[in-house]
C-alpha cells in the first residue's frame, strides 16, 4: 500500500504529463505482481467493490468523528475520502500497513458489514498520505490528475509497444491483468482474444470550428446526419453479442429487442436511437432506456430500440478497419444486404454541393432528431481514438436563454471548494398569486474560466441569503447566458422543462435580472 | 458604585460595527478595516492593519511594519505599546500580549470596570525563531480567530516539513525550489527554520521581501544571507538559480516572473496545503504545510488554557468551531465579522 501512496501523492502534485509518465512507468518497474495490476485497475477506473459504497465510507467517518464537524468539514474539502482522511484521529498502534493486493482481496469477498470493520483496522496504522490513498482506492475515481487514457500510454511505454496494441487486448483482459505484464515482461505471447466479443476502441470526431470549414477540401469528405441519440457498438463473435457504450460499458441487459435478432458475425459501430413507426423520437424518450440493468415488456413498446450504422469493423473476423472509409462504407452496405439484421439500417449520406449547401443543410437539422453533420474524409482509416484531420463533428448552433442565477454549489475535485454547480431560473407568474416568480430550469457547472469561476466563487459567497448544507441560494441578481442543444418537456422539473447540455457561455454582469427570459420563452423552443 | 457591583459584561460594551469590533467606553476599534478615528492594532497584516487612521496604538514591531508599508502618516497620533504594558484609553486599560503570529503580534487585552476581553487576532502555539510565543492571558471573553476552525487541519510537524524540502532540493539538483510565502512573517519564518536546519548557502528573497526581512533584521532576527532574487533578463532562464531556494510572494510564484526561474519546483508554505485540491488549485508541485495559525487543535487547546467562560469568534471557519466550543461547555458566539481575507496568503 505504501508505494501505491505514494505514487498517488506524488501523482497529484505532478503538473507535467511527462513526469506523471515517468512516475507511472518507474511504478510498473518497482511494484510486485499483482500490486501493479490493482493499481492500474485503480488508475484506469475498472476497479470496483460491491460490498463498499460511498456511504460506507461516511458511516466509518462517524464511528471516530463528530457528525456536525464532519459535514462541515466535508463541504469544505469537497471529497469524502480526503475528508475522512484528515480527519481521522491517529491512535497508535504496531500494525503494519496492509498491501495493495491484501485491500484488494479481502474487500472483494467482504460483506456490506464486515467491509467497514476491516477498513477502519488498516486505517488505524496508515498516515494521512496512506489513509487518502486507501479511501480513494475504495470510493473509486482517484482525482490524481491521470487520465485512463495516460495509464495505458504509461503501460505501453514501460512494455515498449504501441499504445493502441494495449487499446486493442483493453476491453478483453481483466484486472490485475496478469497475461498483459507477462506479455510486455516478455514471458508470455501476446494474448489471443479474436474469438471473444470485445469492444474495440471507437474512432471519434473532433469538433468543427465555423472558421476552420473553409480551409477544408470538401470534396475529400463525406457527409452524413448526426443522429441524437448514444454511440454504440455491437460485437457478435463465437455465438455471443454484446452491446457496448462508446466507453466500453456492456449495455446490452437493457436492449434485447436489438440484440436478441442478431445473427451476424462481427463488429459494426452505429447510433442507438428509439424509433416508433419508422420515426425516429427525441433523446428523451432514449433516456427512459437508458442507465437500467433491465426493461419491463411496456418500455420495450413504447420505447422500441433501433440502431443505425455507421461503421463495419468486423465483417467475421476479417479485420476491416486499416481500409478507407468508401472501402468500408460499401462492405457495410454489402454486410447490410446480406445479413439483414432486424432493428437496425444504415445511415444515409448525405449529397451536398460546397460549403453554402452544407452550411444550409446543417442549420436546416433542428428539428429532425439530428444535432447536425459528421464529416468523414473518404480515404481515412478506421483510427481509435480521436485522430486529427480525419473525422469532423459540425454542430448546427446552439440555443440561448439568458437566465438568472438561483442556487450554487460546491464543485468536487479540481473545484472543490469553489461554488461551480450553478442552478439557473426563468421567470413566470405565480399560478397562483399571479406574481412574477423565478422558477428554476436548468443546472450547468462548465463553460466558464477558471478566472470566471473565481469571480462567480465570489459573487455567491457575497450574495448569499440561505443555506442549505452545500447549497447557497443568493439574491436575485446576476444573469447567466445559458447555452444548450435543445429543450424538451419533462414533467419531473417544477418548471416543466429540461435542457440538452446547458452551459454558462457568458456571465452578463451588465444585464438587470428583470431583463432575463421568461419560462415561455423556452418552451416555444421545445421542438 | 457600591463595592459588590458585578462586572459589567463585555456584551454591553463591545459592539459590532461595519468597521469592526468597537469599544464602546474606550472609543476606539480593535483593527478595523477601514479607516476611524482611533484604533487598536493586534499585528502588521494588511487586512488587520489598514491605513488612514487618525491615533493607533500597537507595539513598537507592528508600528515599524506599519511605516514600512503605508509610510510615516505624519497625521497620525501614534502610540507605542510594548508587551506587558498598559495604556488608559478612554475609561479603558489596554494591554499588550505576545500572539505568536508574526513579529510584534499581540493579543490585546481590554479592561474595563473588573470585566476583561482578550482580543487574540490572529495568533499560533508553536514554537517560531522569529517572534515571541503566544502567551495565555487570562479573561472573561476571548476572541479567536477561526482560519484553520475544522478539524481537518491538523498541522504536522514544521521540521519534517523543512526536511521535506530539503530532501526535494537534494532530489532535484538542477532544479530551482521557489516557495510561495507570504511576505510578512511566513517568509521570515522560512529562511530562519532553513537556518535551523543548517541551509547555509545564500537565499535568493524576491524584491517585495526584501523591506520586511531587513525589518526583521533590524529587529534582531538572524537570517543569514540573503540575496535578491532578480539578476537576469526578462524571457531568459537564470541557470544560477539551479540548486538553490528562492522565496517569493504566493501571487509571484505561478507569474511571468516566477516563469524565468530554471525548471521551478513550485512550492507553497501554508496551512491550507493540508488539502490537497487546495494545493493543486494554485498548481503547487510541492506543498508544504506551515502556518502561522493554530490548528484545530490548538485552538481547542487554547480555550481550555485561557480558562474563558465564553468565546467570540470572529473570522473564518467559525460556525464549526462554535459547534465544538459549546460542545465543550464553552459559551460560543460567532462575531460574523468581515472584511478579514480568508487566506493566509
Amino acid at each position: 500500500m505504501k508505494p501505491f501512496a505514494e505514487l498517488l501523492d506524488r501523482l497529484i502534485y505532478t503538473p507535467s504529463r511527462n513526469a506523471k509518465m515517468a512516475r507511472l512507468v518507474a511504478y510498473f518497474r518497482t511494484a510486485p505482481d499483482p500490486d501493479r495490476g490493482w493499481a492500474l485497475a485503480a488508475l484506469t477506473g475498472a476497479l470496483g467493490f460491491k460490498g463498499v459504497k460511498a456511504g460506507a465510507v461516511r458511516e466509518l467517518a462517524m464511528r471516530r468523528a463528530d457528525p456536525v464537524l464532519f459535514e462541515w468539514s466535508y463541504d469544505y474539502v469537497g471529497d469524502l475520502a480526503e475528508t475522512t482522511a484528515l480527519i481521522w484521529p491517529e491512535q497508535a498502534t504496531n500494525r503494519d500497513w496492509p498491501s495493495l493486493t491484501e485491500v484488494v482481496d479481502r474487500l472483494q469477498t467482504a460483506t456490506r458489514a464486515e467491509a467497514a470493520d476491516v477498513i477502519e483496522e488498516w486505517l488505524d496504522p496508515l498516515d494521512a498520505t496512506g489513509r487518502w490513498a486507501l479511501l480513494k482506492l475504495i470510493t473509486g475515481g482517484l482525482r490524481v490528475g491521470v487520465s485512463s487514457r495516460l495509464a495505458k500510454v504509461a503501460l505501453a511505454e514501460y512494455g515498449g509497444v504501441d499504445p493502441s496494441e494495449i487499446e486493442e487486448l483493453w476491453h478483453g483482459i481483466d484486472p490485475p491483468y496478469a497475461e498483459l505484464f507477462a506479455w510486455l515482461d516478455g514471458r508470455w505471447p501476446r494474448p489471443d482474444l479474436d474469438d471473444r466479443p470485445i469492444f474495440r476502441p471507437p474512432m471519434l470526431a473532433h469538433p468543427l470550428e465555423e472558421d476552420e470549414v473553409a480551409g477544408l477540401d470538401l470534396a475529400s469528405f463525406r457527409a452524413e446526419w448526426k443522429w441524437d441519440g448514444i454511440r454504440v457498438q455491437i460485437a457478435s463473435r463465437g455465438g455471443e453479442t454484446r452491446l457496448y457504450s462508446r466507453t466500453g460499458d456492456d449495455i446490452g441487459g437493457a436492449f434485447p429487442d436489438v440484440l436478441d435478432h442478431v445473427t451476424f458475425q462481427g463488429v459494426v459501430d452505429g447510433e442507438l436511437l428509439v424509433v416508433l413507426d419508422g420515426e425516429v423520437r427525441p433523446f428523451n424518450e432514449l433516456q427512459q432506456r437508458l442507465n437500467r440493468k433491465t426493461v419491463s415488456a411496456a418500455m420495450l413498446r413504447k420505447y422500441p430500440a433501433f440502431v443505425r450504422l455507421y461503421d463495419i469493423l468486423f465483417d467475421g473476423s476479417e479485420d476491416l478497419r486499416p481500409l478507407p472509409f468508401d472501402d468500408r462504407r460499401r462492405r457495410l452496405e454489402r454486410f447490410f444486404d446480406r445479413e439483414a439484421p432486424r432493428r437496425m439500417d444504415v445511415s444515409d449520406l448525405v449529397a451536398f454541393d460546397g460549403h453554402a449547401d452544407l452550411d444550409a443543410l446543417r442549420v436546416s437539422a433542428r428539428g429532425t432528431a439530428t444535432e447536425g453533420l459528421m464529416l468523414k474524409r473518404g480515404d481515412a482509416p478506421y483510427i481509435a481514438g480521436r485522430p486529427k484531420g480525419l473525422w469532423y463533428k459540425w454542430k448546427r448552433g446552439p440555443l440561448t436563454v439568458d437566465a438568472v442565477l438561483m442556487y450554487a454549489q460546491r464543485g468536487h475535485g479540481k473545484r472543490s471548494s469553489y461554488y461551480s454547480d450553478y442552478t439557473f431560473g426563468a421567470w413566470r407568474e405565480n399560478p397562483e398569486t399571479g406574481a412574477g416568480e423565478l422558477v428554476p430550469v436548468g443546472k450547468a457547472y462548465f463553460g466558464f474560466t477558471d478566472e470566471e469561476l473565481r469571480q462567480l466563487d465570489k459573487w455567491v459567497r457575497d450574495h448569499t441569503v440561505k443555506r442549505y448544507g452545500p447549497v447557497r441560494e443568493v439574491s436575485q441578481g446576476l444573469v447567466l447566458e445559458v447555452a444548450f442543444d435543445s429543450v424538451h418537456r419533462s414533467p419531473r422539473h417544477k418548471s416543466g422543462v429540461a435542457m440538452r447540455f446547458p452551459r454558462v457561455s457568458r456571465i452578463r454582469w451588465d444585464k438587470p435580472v428583470a431583463d432575463a427570459d421568461r419560462l415561455e420563452t423556452l418552451e416555444r423552443m421545445i421542438e | 458604585m457600591p463595592p459588590h457591583s458585578p462586572a459589567p459584561h463585555p456584551e454591553t460594551w463591545i459592539e459590532i460595527r461595519p468597521a469592526g469590533m468597537y469599544c464602546v467606553p474606550g472609543g476606539f476599534y480593535v483593527d478595523p478595516v477601514r479607516p476611524v478615528e482611533r484604533a487598536v492594532i493586534t499585528h502588521g497584516h494588511a487586512d488587520h492593519a489598514r491605513a488612514g487612521h487618525g491615533a493607533v496604538a500597537a507595539t513598537p514591531e507592528t508600528l515599524a511594519i506599519m511605516t514600512a508599508r503605508y509610510g510615516a502618516e505624519p497625521e497620525q497620533d501614534r502610540q507605542a505599546v510594548r508587551y506587558g504594558e498598559t495604556l488608559r484609553i478612554g475609561d479603558v486599560t489596554v494591554s499588550m500580549h505576545p500572539a505568536g503570529h508574526v513579529l510584534g503580534s499581540a493579543q490585546v487585552c481590554l479592561e474595563y470596570r473588573g470585566a476583561r476581553l482578550v482580543a487574540s487576532g490572529d495568533y499560533k502555539r508553536r514554537s517560531d525563531p522569529t517572534c515571541a510565543a503566544f502567551e495565555p492571558v487570562p479573561c472573561d471573553v476571548f476572541v479567536t480567530e477561526a482560519t484553520f476552525g475544522l478539524p481537518v487541519f491538523r498541522h504536522p510537524d514544521d521540521r519534517a516539513e523543512i526536511a521535506k524540502l530539503l530532501d526535494s532540493v537534494a532530489l532535484f539538483p538542477d532544479r530551482c525550489h521557489v516557495i510561495g510565502a507570504y511576505a510578512l512573517g511566513k517568509a521570515q519564518r522560512m529562511i530562519a527554520l532553513l537556518r535551523e536546519a543548517g541551509w547555509e548557502r545564500p537565499i535568493y528573497i524576491h524584491g517585495a521581501l526584501q523591506t520586511l526581512c531587513d525589518l526583521y533584521r533590524d529587529h534582531g532576527v538572524d537570517l543569514g544571507d540573503l540575496q535578491p532574487a532578480t539578476a537576469g533578463r526578462k524571457g531568459v532562464a537564470r541557470d544560477e538559480f539551479r540548486g538553490e531556494i528562492v522565496i517569493a510572494p504566493p501571487s509571484a510564484i505561478a507569474d511571468r516572473w516566477g516563469r524565468r526561474l530554471p525548471d521551478p519546483v513550485i512550492c507553497m508554505a501554508s496551512g491550507w496545503m493540508r488539502v490537497r485540491q487546495r494545493a493543486r488549485q494554485r498548481g503547487v508541485e510541492l506543498p508544504l504545510i506551515i502556518s502561522d495559525h493554530a490548528d484545530w487543535d490548538e485552538l481547542l487547546q487554547t480555550f481550555d488554557d485561557v480558562g474563558a467562560p465564553e468565546i467570540w469568534i470572529t473570522h473564518g471557519n467559525e460556525e464549526a468551531l462554535k459547534h465544538a466550543a459549546a460542545a465543550r461547555g464553552y459559551r460560543a458566539r460567532a462575531l460574523a465579522l468581515v472584511g478579514y481575507e480568508e487566506e493566509e496568503q
